[in-house]
């Protein structure tokens, strides 16, 4: 941790075994990471490279079997129970017997929130997510962008400064990720926190970060940390950009460097 | 030909009802009729059995034509009921006297019966109070003609009453023997029944939830209530009067010793029944044991509670019945059966079974009908 910018997120070490019937598999190994306040960083690799695994274990829904790792200056368990950090599925995990007020509102009744102030919260992520106007609806009958939309209202209605978010849009078409990824780059920078991402998508890392973590499988382990030149204002249109495209270019050799494709 | 709509129901009706003619004498009585001309016996179908045949096969042709598919029903419905009517009011006295031509006009209203449902199971109405208006229609037309196919049937070839009564006569019975049935009742579903069931149901619900919490009865528990479930009732129930009596109250430990384990396994299985993905949420907002269990796991868990309380309102009921017929004071539905079956009055036991069934079937819409409110979000309730 730097003395003048205290670290959100700072690993040193971090490795993760899991034991299995087939022998242990190391999902994470020697990963050294330091993020600060107020980032967006990404984190990219093909399936198996422990990104996922990586996000959980800051979370602590993983323990790690090795080195160290801080969430705001606490342990990952610490942070969690005092609710440090939002988390954003792959899927939206909405409850189907709750509206979506009553999804968004489910954290606050957790912590215990009066109902004036849980109202108030939800009014105001909901506006955040552009959502107004569907607080009576079920999750079943908005679609999967909307729904994902909520899941993030929901991430957000207890202010946490860290926000988590694991492939949120994977499973949407290209359009509508289009349109949420633009929409989250809005809410980051309205809200200035600090946002972990983890895609499958090089366009979408690119898009979104100002720092990008290539990571490989087998085992999992960071093999390349990119900083992105480009502007914190950035329309859809950036992506034609030589500077976007050069940025790419440097994470797609960095996965290509990292994979091993003998296998 | 295009006015022309054959279907083969209505064809093979008319049919049936040619060789009906052709055959001649309806019953006993009419063929000795015909035989003496001179000698004048009543006889059953004497001014009805023109306007029998004349209604079947007039509906039966009609229902052939191009119409409204409505009109067509109607028709067909009036054709087939009708006809009915008169076949059962008219072998009234000459019971166990019917000839082959009897059972032809019967075979020919009720296929004509059968054409007026198909009809209606075909109709694709818009408005929504015509949609659960057919939704009736169609199971009580068709649970009406069990009832006319087997009074008809009993009454035609003179069954022995104790085989089977007609259903009119077991109406009968239960219209005269209403304060009877009525104790019956009180001390069999109201006492037993329901004691049973919810105290059953309710225990079996709160071990899962212990089973759940504490790891040790899960793995004790889960095996042991498995065998009280394999317990023969048979066995059970006249232990369950040594240690309670012969009241309500024994039979009430029955039901709860019948209904524990469903419930206790579909709430283990459904309290399993929530994502990974919505209990990794519920932990990163640090919530505890019983906010995770009212807020997500309970609500999961919910279509297999109803399951379980779906079954247990069918076996509760089975389970107060068997169990009277082990002692118990004189009145309840086991009791009334066990009695009545000794002393041949078997119209008593049909009218204690279509009481039982009646309640069964009210018992089970109540639980559905709170499944549906409760689960309205399950897929399967809400329709895709």
């Amino acid at each position: 941790m730097t003395g003048n910018s205290p670290a959100v997120v700072s690993a040193s070490k971090l490795g993760l075994t899991f034991q299995t019937n087939d022998g242990p598999v190391q999902a994470l190994s020697n990963v050294d990471l330091t993020i600060g306040k107020g980032e967006f960083v990404s984190f990219i690799g093909p399936s198996g490279c422990g990104k996922t695994t990586l996000l959980r274990v800051i979370a602590d829904l993983e323990k790690p079997t090795a080195g160290t790792i801080s969430v705001n200056g606490m342990t990952p368990e610490q942070a969690r129970e005092s609710r440090a950090y939002g988390y954003v599925f792959q899927a939206a995990a909405l409850f189907p017997w709750r509206t979506i007020e009553r999804n968004v509102g489910l954290p606050l009744e957790i912590i215990g929130l009066s109902r004036a102030e849980q109202a108030e919260r939800i009014k105001r992520t909901l506006e955040l997510v552009n959502l107004s106007g569907f607080e009576k609806k079920y999750p079943w009958q908005l679609s999967g962008g909307m729904q994902q939309r909520a899941s993030i209202a929901r991430a957000l209605a207890f202010d946490a400064d860290l926000l988590l978010m694991d492939e949120p849009f994977g499973a949407l078409d290209e359009i509508v990720r289009d349109h949420l990824n633009e929409q989250l780059l809005e809410l980051w920078e309205r809200t200035n926190k600090t946002i972990c991402f983890v895609t499958h998508s090089i366009p979408e890392a690119v898009y979104l970060s100002t720092r990008i973590v290539v990571m490989s499988p087998r085992p999992g382990r960071v093999s390349d940390i990119i900083e992105s030149t480009l502007p914190k204002k950035r329309p859809l249109d950036i992506r034609e950009t030589p500077e976007f495209l050069a940025i790419a270019a440097r994470v797609r050799d960095g996965l290509r460097a990292g994979h091993s494709y003998d296998d | 030909m295009n006015w022309l709509k054959p279907s083969w129901q209505a064809v093979l009706a008319v049919a049936l009802c040619l060789i009906a003619v052709g055959l001649g004498a309806m019953s006993k009585p009419e063929a000795a009729a015909l035989a003496q001309p001179e000698a004048s016996f009543p006889y059953p179908y004497l001014v009805t059995k023109g306007l029998m045949f004349g209604l079947l096969v007039i509906a039966a042709l009609v229902s052939m034509t191009r119409l409204p598919a409505i009109v067509e029903a109607l028709v067909l419905f009036v054709g087939a009921h009708l006809t009915a009517w008169l076949l059962i009011t008219g072998i009234n006295g000459f019971e166990g006297t019917a000839l082959a031509p009897y059972f032809l006009v019967l075979a020919a209203a009720w296929l004509l019966g059968w054409r007026c449902v198909a009809v209606l199971s075909s109709l694709r109405p818009v408005a929504n109070w015509a949609r659960t208006a057919l939704r009736l229609i169609i199971p009580a037309i068709f649970g009406a003609w069990i009832l006319i196919l087997w009074e008809a049937i009993t009454r035609g070839a003179g069954i022995p009453f104790i085989l089977l009564p007609p259903p009119s006569a077991i109406g009968a019975r239960i219209a005269s023997s209403l304060p009877v049935l009525g104790a019956d009742v009180r001390q069999t579903i109201f006492k037993a029944v329901i004691f049973g069931y919810v105290v059953g149901s309710g225990a079996g619900f709160l071990a899962a939830i212990a089973a759940d919490r504490v790891p040790f009865l899960r793995r004790g528990l889960l095996p042991i209530g498995n065998m009280v479930s394999a317990l023969p009732i048979i066995g059970v129930a006249p232990i369950m009067v040594m240690w309670f009596g012969f009241d309500w109250q024994s039979k009430a430990a029955v039901v709860i010793i019948m209904t524990f384990f469903p419930m206790l396994v579909n709430t283990v299985a459904g309290l399993a029944a929530s994502g990974h993905m919505e209990r990794d949420l519920m932990r990163t907002y640090a919530s505890g044991y019983w906010q995770t269990l009212f807020k997500l796991r309970l609500p999961a868990a919910a279509p297999f509670i109803f399951n379980a309380l779906k079954i247990n309102s069918t076996l509760a009921l089975i389970g107060a019945i068997v169990a009277e017929f082990f002692g118990t004071p004189v009145v309840g539905m086991g009791f009334r059966i066990s009695t009545e079956v000794g002393r041949m009055n078997i119209d008593m036991v049909w009218a204690e079974i279509a009481v039982a069934a009646l309640a069964g079937s009210v018992f089970y819409g109540v639980v559905a009908l709170f499944e549906r409110a409760v689960t309205f979000w399950h897929p399967s309730v809400r329709g895709g």
